[in-house]
């Protein structure tokens, strides 16, 4: 079963049931590693029709564990696209209307070459060969794609958490590819408190002796209790306490009475174990170390001499930023400092922060303020773009 | 917004002393109304700034370009003459700091424009004089314990402040309690004592 699996996901990583983009040695991506990644290959989807004037298109960037199955099932899941609440025929990002990009980020797991992606100088697994991948790598692999819609400028850029974070990049290195951007509960760099619960994911990864230095499919293994312990204490982070309280309290799971033993007596518990295995069936270990690390090193001020209004220099990009109350991975004061180097920048922008209890993970559910001040900054920026209803 | 919000005919006169397509910063921009205007009117780029999280979500999903700020902290990220107009629009009394603030909207706008309810106005004379109590009217419904409006001032006391801060007076309109213009040659003690709201236009 574990052999299966990992050969399943392996063939998702190479074949991918979406579209994919191919780059041979003629196209290398240039890495901030400062080496080049070539041949490579861009898994995507895409909803709707690009116009004529090639003016309606949106990218969407996902998060740290997502994939470019956005608005539609989810092939190794089978469950609704990650972000169907928002994206689809009649929906607020109407596919109707608007040409909606997805694709796979570098360094993933479902078809964009990543640390699972066949290595063609051994035939083998990259694993830890691959180079680490930034959240600029990322954008530079994005920007190919767009290219190769031959779309000259994005109507919108928008995502959240480390989407949010390729929204920023897409916004500093681009800014004439851009003509909106929605960061969604992100933040122009990555927390010292980010990065030690990152490290702490990490390390149950490689503590796992099934990992095997990351060549675990080599040795037809997958380090599936370091990755679910991993997952298990990211969950955590993307919830609030008050939200934690409210859905499980002190509740216990299916018995009476405390067992005196370390089984799931609580409620949460067995919510932890459950999340952290259904998380191994789909994703890669090394990929979610890549991952990882690609937000610990995003940094966009540090890439402009330390003042994060330089990223922004001169910009005609139209923002929105969002910020959830309750939100510990993110809090309000990252965008808020963002915001404040966007005014600094002179920029156009728009900034909401949502009260709710539901943590960081908000901005992918049903939040219908969220949902009204995205209406409200896409419609406006539609009519400025001159896009008809 | 810190006034009675059926009174804004200051809103009007703001609005004209802005020339189309201007750059704008609203600064107390509450629901949104003046920002809409001058986007329906003169088609001007405009920005909002708003202390209430609920004014900046509502005007964000009516497509206006708003942030949550305090004019009291949030006004110093903004760089030097980035807008041809920032207007402070009933919001001057509501700060910590009135001086600051208008000193940092000559900083950031080529022009500010300031409009306030005057404190002198008759009937806060009048209904200090004869009750001997903090006035609480139509206009200014508060009272002085729970009012968010902790700098009032009149409008000589405003003028006052403008040449501490080395402001000139571009243009001044004061609104008798029917929101009509008071007459321009009138003097300023007559406009303090029957002007209920004052419109400044300021430059440095």
């Amino acid at each position: 079963m574990v052999a299966l699996r990992a050969k399943r996901t392996n063939n998702e990583a190479d074949e991918p049931s979406s579209p994919v983009l191919r780059f041979g040695a003629d196209k290398p991506l240039k890495l901030d590693a400062g080496t080049l990644l070539s041949p490579f290959q861009i898994a995507y989807k895409t909803y709707g029709t690009l116009n004529d004037a090639r003016a309606n298109a949106i990218l969407v960037c996902h998060a740290l564990t997502g994939d470019q199955h956005v608005a539609s099932t989810n092939p190794v899941t089978g469950k609704p696209g990650w972000w169907e609440v928002l994206i689809g025929p009649g929906r607020i990002i109407d596919t109707s209307r608007y040409f909606v990009i997805c694709s796979n980020v570098i360094g993933g797991c479902l078809g964009s070459t990543g640390p699972a992606s066949t290595n063609p100088a051994t035939g083998k697994p990259y694993g830890l060969d691959l180079p680490i991948i930034t959240i600029r790598d990322m954008v530079r692999a994005q920007l190919m794609l767009v290219d190769h819609f031959g779309i000259e400028k994005l109507f919108c850029v928008l995502g959240g958490s480390m989407g949010g974070m390729q929204v920023l990049q897409w916004a500093s290195s681009y800014p004439e590819r851009v003509f909106s951007a929605l960061p969604i509960a992100t933040g122009a760099r990555h927390s010292s408190q980010n990065i030690a619960f990152h490290e702490v994911g990490r390390q149950a990864v490689m503590a796992d002796p099934d990992w095997h230095g990351g060549k675990y499919f080599e040795h037809g293994k997958r380090p599936e209790k370091g990755l679910a312990v991993a997952r298990m204490a990211a969950h955590i982070t993307y919830l609030s306490e008050a939200a934690l309280h409210r859905k499980f309290g002190r509740n216990l799971q299916d018995r009476e009475a405390l067992t005196f033993g370390f089984d799931a007596d609580f409620q949460i518990e067995s919510y932890l174990r459950h999340q952290g295995m259904t998380f191994v069936d789909r994703f890669d270990a090394n990929s979610y170390l890549y991952m990882t690390r690609a937000m610990d090193y995003f940094d966009l001020a540090a890439d402009h001499g330390g003042r994060l209004a330089d990223a922004f220099a001169g910009t005609k990009t139209r923002f929105c930023l969002v910020s959830f109350t309750s939100d510990w991975l993110f809090p309000t004061e990252e965008s808020r400092s963002v915001v404040h180097a966007l005014n600094a920048a002179g920029a156009s922008v728009s900034f909401v922060e949502i009260e709710t209890d539901r943590g960081h993970d908000a901005f992918l559910l049903d939040e219908p303020e969220l949902f009204a001040a995205i209406n409200g900054f896409i419609a406006s920026a539609a009519r400025a773009r001159g896009l008809s209803a | 917004m810190s006034v009675n919000h059926a009174q804004r005919v200051d809103l009007e006169v703001v609005a004209d002393l802005i020339p189309a397509q201007s750059r704008v910063l609203d600064v107390g921009s509450g629901d949104g109304l003046l920002l809409e205007l001058l986007q329906a009117t003169k088609q001007v780029d405009g920005r909002g700034m708003e202390l209430s999280q609920r004014g900046v979500n509502e005007c964000v999903a009516r497509g206006l370009s708003v942030i949550q700020g305090d004019a009291d902290k949030d006004l110093e990220f903004y760089p030097d003459k980035g807008f041809d107009f920032v207007v402070l629009s009933q919001t001057l009394q509501a700060t910590r700091n009135p001086k600051l603030v208008l000193d940092e909207l000559l900083r950031i706008g080529k022009h500010a424009i300031v409009s306030f309810p005057n404190f002198g106005h008759w009937r806060v004379r009048l209904s200090l004089f004869l009750n001997g109590r903090m006035p609480v009217t139509k206009d200014l419904p508060y009272s002085w314990y729970d009012t968010p409006n902790i700098h009032f001032c009149t409008i000589r006391d405003f003028v006052n402040l403008c040449d501490e801060l080395g402001a000139t007076v571009e243009k001044a309109t004061a609104l008798d309690a029917n929101g009509q213009k008071i007459g321009l040659s009138m003097p300023w003690w007559f406009w303090n004592f029957f002007g209920q709201q004052a419109v400044f236009l300021l430059r440095r």
